[in-house]
């Protein structure tokens, strides 16, 4: 075989190889569904969904205040986390072009890939440590919420800075406030991002589980109290994962696949926002994976 | 006379857009070709038509054909990649490859085809750099970064880069327009020398660079090829009335 | 403004409070918890260097597999696959990141442990059993699955920023590339990969990141063994699945050399993940300047 020919062959095998690639990484992902579907579907129903964890086994049992739990759980760091998150990300979109801005920024970005666990060890820090709360409710949605701010605040700052700046100095020009432009700007503009962001937070601290363990721990029972433990779905797939009892394992599965459905929803939803104003669909990128190109 | 490249009906798109509009054009070998004309009329779509690289473009496709040597390069059975080495381009913007030394940069097309005997590439850098009158300048520097020298340098290492493979054809595609006079001007002197081996086809905005460097000009517009004849007998009695307004500086 | 500092501020404060936590710890074991070898609580004696070295182990094994896996596809995605595939394929690469940790650990344990145990353990302990690596028999919990985990976890991740930093490559230099004569492949490896190589560089280090930091996958399938092991067919536990099995019933010394571990892998995450930024950061600054160099 000649050098040309050395070179074509070599050509159609990279293209092969990486096409390759996609195929090997796509398998975990059908796998884990079709499993999950499988395992969980047999699991669902009505009293699964409804009654309250027991972990013995017992016909009757369910999940109920374990999706309650995460309901409760995200509702509460949302609570915290949307302000927070959406506040950080109109400062650094609006006041940020400085030295201040950037490390903001910077340390936004590097939050939001931080290891789960030891967000809930600073939460434990602070909830349960040094507010003396114990393993609490609240506790788990202050953890929720520190891995939620970095998402939300990227996704509004991105929003934001898509917005045209003519807006902006036409709105300064007419004499109006700054903070009443960013107001107006976010409202009309940047809604899009936000609410991007907050889904996509949401999806995302739906299914954490390590930082739970350190916090909110669990509990068989029914609470709506903050300072007490509490139940959440992830907690119970890892309750359940290894038990000998199948009546436990299924439950996991179903527990699995609720939780599942809730995060795929949230995830195709923003992707359907996004594709359905396609004028703006650059603006808001999904970014809870990494946040890239800064053009201070 | 000798055509080194002809095109017959040749028609090029970007998706709908119809860039070059029926082009037959005849490219007189060993001399210096220019393409020129306003903005938007085709000419750098043509030559990239010439090399196989308009086709590179998302959407883009061509019909007619070109010969280079009285062979289709668009038949079926050509691969652009060895279409590609006999006919080399050199862009408006230069672009050296940033992570590579200068002497990397010039035998890159060269370490492409296999060739590993550092005797032979070493004299390849020689030749192709003094070819593009940049050998004397950077001798000495031959590691340094591809784009740690100057815009001109950048450029003159460029066409060194292309002429490395030793081509047939040089294409190049304004060249010049991100350059300054002086740097400008040795590429010109430089394209000179090279006629006697290569056949040059140079796109330009600037007529007064046709009427220096080239020996023969076609001018474009809006798709279509309006004129081709030898530079002299263009600029002083054109023979179509487009022509001659543009040369005059009446539109474009 | 007020509420960027401050959350800045709350976030180092935490820290100074795990710090505080964990002083039990730290006075008693100093610098050696970090060579430290034993963790036993029955004589309340806690020594990191097995979950160090299980951290690291894993963490070399998926960035082994995911790093290859992520450019691959990555360059699939960049530069390969037709438009109309691109976008789809994009979302469903991100699904991948989208499923929650404990599921993944959910499916490992009874979808991947059997086929680990059935097959592919054994078959590379048959041929690779000479190594320390791969010595011994499994029962399908061990390093070795967990860094595979790992690997796919972190695959989403690498390439999604892999494949930003080599679109950001100027078109102009593929078209160099193409203009001398290359191939679809050599122009990829030419004038891209080279390009973008310290922009993937920290994507794989972002990669790197969040294997070391990844706890549920990991707790549910590495084992859960307290000894230092070469071989990866060995169950083995990390800094942070360390903390996750063991955080229900600690408590006096036991938590306090918890919380202790929690801080070498909060300062770990820090620098990792830092260093990383920093890498991708300044490369796609680079991008418009042609003249600036690399």
């Amino acid at each position: 075989m000649n050098r040309y020919q050395y070179r074509r062959t070599k050509n159609a095998l990279a293209s092969c190889l990486a096409l390759a690639c996609v195929i090997l990484a796509l398998i975990p992902l059908v796998y884990i569904l079709a499993e999950v579907v499988m395992k969980g579907a047999p699991a669902l129903s009505w009293q699964f969904l409804t009654n309250r964890t027991t972990g013995t086994g017992e016909p009757g049992e369910g999940i109920g205040n374990a999706i309650v739990g995460t309901l409760l759980l995200v509702f509460y760091a949302a609570l915290i986390g949307l302000p927070i998150g959406i506040l950080t990300g109109v400062y650094v979109s609006e006041y940020g072009n400085n030295k201040f801005g950037t490390t903001v920024r910077f340390f936004n970005d590097v939050l939001a890939n931080f290891p789960s666990i030891v967000v809930g060890l600073l939460a434990y820090a602070l909830v349960v440590s040094y507010l003396n709360v114990g393993f609490s409710l609240i506790a788990g949605s202050v953890a929720l919420a520190i891995i939620m701010i970095p998402i939300v605040a990227n996704t509004t700052e991105e929003a934001l800075r898509m917005v045209p700046n003519s807006l902006r100095e036409g709105a300064l020009a007419l004499g109006v406030p700054r903070w009443k432009t960013v107001l107006k700007v976010i409202l009309v503009n940047g809604r899009a991002g936000v609410v991007t962001g907050a889904l996509l937070g949401i999806a995302r601290i739906s299914g954490e589980t390590a930082p739970l363990l350190l916090t909110a721990f669990y509990s068989n029972y029914w609470s709506l109290s903050p300072t007490e433990p509490v139940a959440s779905l992830p907690l119970t797939i890892f309750r359940y994962y290894s038990s000998p009892s199948q009546v436990l394992l299924q439950q996991a599965w179903g527990a699995a696949l609720v939780l599942i459905l809730m995060v795929l929803a949230l995830n195709i939803s923003v992707r359907f926002l996004m594709w359905s104003r396609t004028g703006r669909s650059k603006a808001v990128r999904k970014t809870w994976i990494i946040r890239l190109s800064r053009k201070t | 006379m000798d055509y080194k490249i002809v095109t017959k009906d040749l028609n090029a798109y970007f998706g709908e857009v119809h860039s070059v509009k029926g082009v037959g054009i005849r490219i007189p070998k060993n001399a210096i070709t220019a393409v020129i004309g306003p903005s938007g009329c085709g000419k750098s779509t043509l030559i990239r038509c010439m090399n196989r690289m308009h086709e590179v473009v998302r959407g883009a496709r061509v019909t007619g054909k070109v010969l280079l040597d009285n062979r289709d390069i668009y038949s079926s059975q050509m691969d652009p990649v060895l279409v590609r080495t006999k006919v080399g381009m050199v862009f408006q913007k230069p672009n050296p490859f940033p992570t590579m030394s200068i002497y990397d940069n010039v035998v890159a097309g060269l370490r492409l085809n296999g060739e590993r005997d550092w005797k032979k590439l070493d004299s390849a850098v020689e030749r192709s750099l003094k070819l593009a009158a940049l050998w004397d300048e950077v001798k000495n520097q031959l590691d340094a970064s591809g784009v740690g020298i100057s815009g001109g340098q950048q450029q003159r290492l460029c066409i060194a880069r292309a002429l490395a493979v030793e081509p047939e054809v040089l294409l190049l595609d304004e060249p010049c327009s991100a350059l300054d006079p002086i740097a400008t001007a040795k590429i010109e002197d430089l394209l000179f020398d090279l006629k006697d081996k290569y056949t040059i086809v140079i796109v330009t905005h600037n007529m007064q660079q046709a009427a220096r460097v080239a020996d023969f000009t076609a001018f474009m517009y809006l798709g279509e090829l309006i004129e081709f004849d030898v530079t002299k007998k263009m600029f002083e009695h054109p023979e179509k009335e487009l022509t001659e307004k543009y040369i005059t500086g009446r539109f474009g | 403004m007020a509420v960027a500092t401050l959350s800045l501020v709350l976030v180092w404060l935490l820290v100074l409070r795990m710090v505080f936590d964990a002083q039990q710890s730290i006075a008693r074991f100093g610098p050696g918890f970090l060579t430290g070898g034993i963790w036993d609580t029955n004589r309340d004696v806690y020594g990191a260097l097995p979950f160090i070295f299980g951290t690291l182990l894993t963490t070399g094994i998926a960035v082994l597999i995911g790093v290859p896996l992520s450019i691959g596809i990555a360059t699939y995605l960049s530069e390969l696959a037709p438009p109309w595939l691109r976008s789809p394929l994009s979302f469903v690469l991100e699904l991948l990141a989208a499923v929650p940790s404990v599921i993944y650990g959910l499916w490992a344990m009874y979808a991947l442990r059997p086929v680990m145990v059935k097959s592919v353990e054994p078959f590379l302990h048959s041929i690779l059993g000479w190594t320390p690596f791969f010595e011994g028999d499994s029962v399908g919990l061990d390093k070795f699955v967990a860094g595979i985990i790992l690997a796919i976890m972190i695959i989403p991740t690498i390439t999604s920023v892999s494949k930003e930093a080599m679109k950001a490559v100027p078109d102009s230099q593929r078209e160099a590339a193409l203009s001398l004569g290359a191939t679809r492949y050599e122009t990829t490896s030419m004038a891209v990969l080279s390009y973008a190589r310290s922009g993937i560089f920290g994507a794989c280090i972002l990669g790197l990141g969040r294997a070391v930091g990844e706890t549920m996958a990991v707790t549910m399938t590495i084992g859960n063994s307290n000894r230092i092991s070469w071989s990866l067919l060995d169950p083995g536990q990390t800094m942070a699945s360390l903390i996750a099995n063991n955080w229900g019933e600690a408590q006096g010394l036991q938590l306090s050399a918890l919380i202790e571990m929690g801080l070498v892998l909060f300062v770990i995450a820090l620098i990792v993940n830092a260093f990383a930024r920093l890498m991708v950061g300044r490369f796609m600054k680079r991008i418009p300047s042609t003249g600036g160099g690399l």
